[in-house]
């Protein structure tokens, strides 16, 4: 696409992308490619120089065992955050899109928690499982049922997903909501005249066209529950116990900014900005393509 | 929506159980809030001597008043201002330089035009939290560790905003360019009379995303505010709590936690209309 219309001048619009270039260059590119750069170094053990070791700190990467650890950890995380957001998110979602008055209401009232950040959202389910404090823990012990997500990992993982999850449901309700309402009623009325029941229709008509809204939201999800879920582990669990919320984003703050082991974490990156930039291009491929047709 | 017909709404004793379901739903998202609340208006040894009491105390203005002039680092109050800082700075420096640079992509052939595109195109979807140790050493070198520069410009290095107005900027009628370039005027004249007053929508409804996006900021303040005056709030409630095994100042956090919301949400409610739009926007 371009303009018919255009103004003459080649200072004015250098210019004008002037300080975009700049701010970008300095603190985007320049970073991004001296990641790349030292991905491909160790340091040596003062600190003084620097050894270059081509692909080793990769190699060394892929065959330590707390990395790949720390892979299936974001597999599992993240998979759990999404299923769990989405799940609750579309539950409600299409309870709103059911009533005929009332789903704006809803949907003021659900929307704000959005605005929550995620290190916020950390700080309220610590709260609540606090171990020595927190009110469900108290009543989990009531019931006879030992809560401890300091020790217990399994119980960590278990909270930092749905202290995750929590602050997305408002997000994904949003967009469920809107695809809801963009599915043409006669195609529904057509299956309720044919004697479909809500399940049967819900599977077979309206799931289907909500596809793309779904597929949209699951790799968006996805790189939320990889990168801004930071906060979240960083105030609930600091990556433990024994490092089983340890996930990559974790991984690469600890490794660069408390190990100081700058060669690994900048290789850690540049795997991030790989997986980061595969989900990007199937986003925007399959976005064009409309799952559904 | 008044006239989506009634047969697949719920009627009847479905309509309640709809309500019922969606209410229950609501309930679980607010009962965190509620209790940070509930924790903010009553005493420590209302909270450190399990359950807590369910209902609001009467230590609000106690627990509050603390929070905002002392802290347990730093006032609270100098924090939400750290944030304040923060989020607008983010907020109107991306607009301001994505805007003009939107405009020139658009409204000029000029050398490099077409590279320059694609690099800001790169710059799309990666975060921060990918290039952070790099990132800190650049600002590190500039004496930016501790000051808002090095807590806004960081992070206004992206280029979702440029996309969105040149998106915009094309939808924008031929003619009035044209118009403007028969009356003589010159590139900057239409810019700011005409171009500028036509994106208001475009810049209220970004600006909403983007406060919310700098005020909720964690990684990066964390990293490069270590004098506890700089801190902003939504960092620096993880810093409120003691290292050993001495127990939280629970009503002071949990009255600081609701305070790092209140703006963010002010904006998301009063604002909602944008909200929506611009969060529909920058996931085109």
């Amino acid at each position: 696409m371009e303009k018919r219309v255009t103004f003459k001048g080649l200072w004015l619009p250098i210019l004008l992308v002037l300080p975009q270039i700049v701010i970008t260059a300095v603190f985007f590119f320049y970073p991004a490619g001296k990641a790349v750069w030292q991905s491909l170094f160790i340091p040596d053990p003062f600190g003084l120089s620097m050894q270059y070791v081509g692909l080793g700190n990769f190699e060394f990467l892929l065959s330590d065992p707390y990395y790949r650890a720390s892979f299936v950890t974001t597999a599992v995380f993240s998979t759990l955050v999404t299923a769990v957001s989405m799940g609750v998110a579309l539950y409600l979602a299409v309870l709103a899109d059911r009533l005929i008055k009332g789903s704006g209401t809803y949907r003021t009232l659900l929307i704000w928690p959005y605005a929550v950040a995620p290190a916020v959202a950390g700080v309220l389910w610590l709260f609540m499982f606090n171990t020595r404090v927190g009110v469900v823990t108290w009543y989990l012990g009531q019931l006879g049922y030992d809560w401890n997500h300091v020790l217990n990992p399994r119980e960590a993982m278990g909270l930092v997903v749905v202290a995750s999850a929590w602050g997305r449901i408002s997000y994904n309700f949003l967009f469920f909501l809107a695809g809801l309402q963009a599915i043409p009623r006669s195609v529904i009325e057509a299956a309720a005249i044919d004697g479909a029941r809500f399940w049967t229709r819900f599977r077979t008509i309206v799931f289907p066209l909500l596809s793309p809204t779904t597929f949209f939201l699951l790799v968006v999800n996805i790189v939320y529950a990889f990168f801004e879920t930071f906060g979240v582990i960083h105030t609930i669990t600091s990556g433990g116990p024994q490092q089983a919320t340890t996930i990559l984003v974790y991984k690469v703050y600890s490794d660069g900014f408390i190990g100081q082991d700058l060669g690994s974490s900048a290789a850690q990156s540049v795997i991030l900005l790989v997986l980061v930039s595969i989900l990007t291009v199937i986003q925007f491929r399959y976005l064009e393509r409309r799952v559904h047709y | 929506m008044a006239d989506r017909g009634g047969m697949v709404q719920s009627r009847g004793l479905g309509i309640w159980l709809t309500h019922l379901g969606l209410i229950v739903g609501i309930l679980f998202i607010f009962f965190p809030i509620w209790l940070a609340f509930v924790a903010s208006t009553v005493s420590q040894q209302d909270i450190v001597r399990p359950p807590m009491p369910l209902l609001p105390g009467d230590k609000l203005v106690e627990n509050y008043g603390r929070a905002l002039s002392a802290g347990i680092n730093a006032p609270v109050a100098r924090m939400l201002f750290n944030s304040a800082v923060m989020a607008v700075g983010i907020a109107v420096g991306k607009i301001a330089i994505s805007i003009i640079s939107a405009f020139a992509i658009v409204y000029f052939r000029f050398p490099g035009r077409q590279i320059f595109f694609w690099l800001i195109f790169l710059t799309l979807m990666l975060p921060v939290e990918v290039r952070i140790v790099p990132t800190y050493e650049v600002a590190a070198s500039f004496g930016m560790l501790n000051s808002y520069s090095g807590l806004i410009f960081p992070l206004i290095a992206s280029a979702t905003a440029t996309f969105l107005f040149r998106q915009f900027f094309m939808t924008v009628p031929d003619e009035l360019a044209e118009a403007a370039r028969v009356d003589g005027a010159r590139p900057m004249r239409f810019f700011f009379d005409i171009l500028l007053p036509m994106s208001r929508t475009n810049i209220a409804a970004l600006f909403v995303i983007l406060f919310i996006y700098g005020w909720n900021q964690y990684l990066w303040p964390l990293l490069i505010t270590t004098d506890p005056s700089m801190n902003t709030i939504v960092m620096g409630i993880k810093q409120m709590f003691p290292s050993g095994d001495d127990t939280a100042d629970w009503p002071v956090i949990m009255a600081t936690s609701i305070l790092a919301m209140l703006p963010p949400v002010a904006v998301v409610v009063g604002m909602q209309t944008f909200f929506i739009r611009g969060l529909v926007d920058s996931e085109k």
